[in-house]
């Protein structure tokens, strides 16, 4: 059988076209508003927000700061001042909520990117298989916590794309547009959601984050599902989708519980049966 | 089913060590880059309040607050290619020095005590130390009566003063020599910007580098003279018999 490009399709045309893409588009405008907000001050003198995703300031009152970043701060040796503290625990809070990877959906702009690579191989037909695990990210996050503790130093904030990517658009990129030229065509050419869905380490600990969060994608009208296979075409952890919309027969919950889902609601966009929809981890 | 198995067991096995060793090649890899980047150009400050070096390193993680929170807008945060660690804050004295404000806001602003919050008072700061590096071009030091660093220090009179060498024969000038003292300088480099020639005669350099020590076997008598210490006068390079000198390897005749 040949492999189907046009995923989707199905949906937009039982659904119509902007509510096959809802999600994707509020996404967007989420990754977009972020980092507006982010840009207003140094563009328009209005300062809302002060910093990068690395720590930040809303309007001078409430902090913000990257956990991860501050766990490896921690780990140099160096404790963080109240305001950094306060600002993970309100971080770490929001994710706990929300669930981890919604920062790699509906935040981190490399996302943007890797996306777009893997849309782009469908459209086009590109096979990029180079096989490496998708656990590979953990040994990675283990590799930068260890590197932070051995040598005293953010050893991967001299080469974190995600930091570059995103303190480039707010300070000013410089050669950082290589590396967004790069993670793209790492992305396309090389492997299917190489970077997003089995490299980064960031993802991978904001993956940790949520296995107890409480937004989940549900599979809540299973019964439903004919076997596209657009949801698993389309997901960037097809991984995850299985057990909740096959476990009819096993019992097994309909709560998409793996906490890579990125809960980025764009199986529910294509889904012609409308099987899926947020809910709560029950 | 049991082939199968062990056949998935072992891709596991592969993967998992794969996944591993390509983890800590990398790991080895990054660690002895960042051994090469750690270290500051001369030229390149810390903003006030900075950790050592390696500690700020450890503690700074590139938000850039302290760089928005400048009135002065001196501060930049290092770009991707840039001879300065990636994403850490520094400035340029020559470009923009630091006017060192009295609120110090790039301190407050600093959510993780990598610019320590202890530095409450500006003039406590330590960015670098202020040398006179080229006492050949500097106007002051050539009898010409410029002294435009020693006028524009935040510290005037403290951190230079201006040492007065009288002429010394008929067409000499008398010579003013601006001297820095480093347990007042800042750092700030507003003299290093000042300065009126076309590359500056004053430069701030990181204090490891402008300052020298004295050798610990050294010690000052009550008389403030300065006396080899009697517990060491063994390890001195010199004997008062020269064939013990050499036998000892180290001098040179
Ligand atoms: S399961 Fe759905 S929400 Fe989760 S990552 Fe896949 S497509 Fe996105
Ligand atoms: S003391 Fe003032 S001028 Fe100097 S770096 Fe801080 S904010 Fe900028
Ligand atoms: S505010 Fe502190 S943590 Fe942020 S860039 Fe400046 S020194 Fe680093
Ligand atoms: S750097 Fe120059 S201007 Fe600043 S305190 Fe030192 S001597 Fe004075």
């Amino acid at each position: 059988m040949a492999r189907r490009r046009d995923i989707g399709a199905a949906a937009v045309q039982s659904k119509g076209w902007y509510k096959s893409h809802q999600w994707l588009l509020l996404r967007r405008l989420c990754q977009l508003s972020i980092l507006s907000l982010f840009l207003l001050g140094p563009i328009a003198g209005i300062w809302l927000i002060k910093g990068n995703l690395a720590s930040s300031m809303i309007l001078g009152t409430v902090p913000l700061s990257d956990p991860y970043l501050l766990l490896q701060v921690f780990l140099t040796g160096h404790i963080p001042e109240v305001t950094g503290l306060l600002g993970a625990a309100i971080v770490l809070v929001f994710y706990l909520l929300v669930s981890g990877r919604v920062y790699c959906s509906w935040v981190c702009p490399v996302n943007v990117v890797t996306d777009t690579a893997s849309w782009l191989q469908h459209r086009l037909g590109i096979k990029a298989r180079t096989h490496y695990s998708r656990q590979t990210r953990y040994w990675l996050l283990g590799m930068t916590l260890i590197l932070a503790f051995a040598t005293g130093s953010l050893v991967w904030e001299l080469v974190n794309p995600v930091s570059i990517v995103f303190r480039g658009l707010v300070f000013g990129l410089g050669l950082g547009w290589g590396v967004i030229v790069a993670l793209f065509l790492f992305d396309l050419l090389v492997s299917h959601r190489g970077w997003c869905g089995h490299l980064c380490p960031v993802g991978a600990f904001y993956g940790l984050i949520g296995r107890v969060s409480l937004l989940r994608v549900v599979a809540a009208k299973r019964e439903q599902c004919n076997d596209c296979m657009d949801c698993f075409d389309v997901c960037p952890e097809p991984q995850v989708i299985r057990p909740a919309r096959k476990g009819a027969r096993g019992q097994r919950s309909p709560v998409i519980k793996n906490a890579m889902c990125t809960n980025c609601g764009r199986c529910i966009d294509v889904c012609s049966k409308d099987v899926f929809r947020f809910g709560l981890r029950k | 089913m049991a082939i199968n198995k062990s056949i998935t067991r072992r891709n596991f096995l592969s993967n998992v060590l794969g996944s591993a060793c390509g983890a800590a090649l990398l790991g080895a890899g990054l660690s002895v880059y960042s051994r090469q980047t750690a270290s500051m150009p001369a030229l390149k400050i810390r903003p006030p309040g900075a950790l050592d070096e390696e500690a700020f390193l450890g503690a700074c993680v590139r938000c850039g607050q302290c760089v928005r929170d400048c009135p002065y807008d001196i501060l930049h945060l290092a770009g991707l290619g840039e001879p300065v660690p990636l994403g850490s804050p520094y400035f340029v004295a020559r470009e923009q020095p630091c006017r060192m404000c009295v609120d110090i806001p790039c301190v407050k602003a600093c959510p993780t005590g990598a610019l320590d919050h202890s530095l409450e008072n500006i003039d406590d700061a330590r960015m670098g130390l202020a040398v006179v590096v080229d006492e050949e071009n500097c106007l002051a030091c050539r009898g010409m009566r410029c002294e435009v660093c020693f006028y524009i220090c935040p510290l005037l009179g403290e951190a230079i003063t201006i040492d007065l060498l009288p002429k010394t024969g008929s067409g000499k000038l008398p010579r003013f020599i601006p001297v820095v003292h480093s347990d007042t300088c800042t750092g700030c480099g507003m003299c290093e910007g000042a300065c009126v020639l076309q590359k500056s005669a004053i430069k701030v350099f990181p204090r490891y580098l402008a300052l020298g020590q004295e050798a610990e076997k050294y010690r000052y008598d009550d008389k403030g003279e300065k006396v080899m210490d009697e517990g060491e006068a063994d390890d001195t390079p010199f004997s008062s018999n020269p064939l013990e000198t050499i036998n000892r390897g180290r001098g040179s005749l």
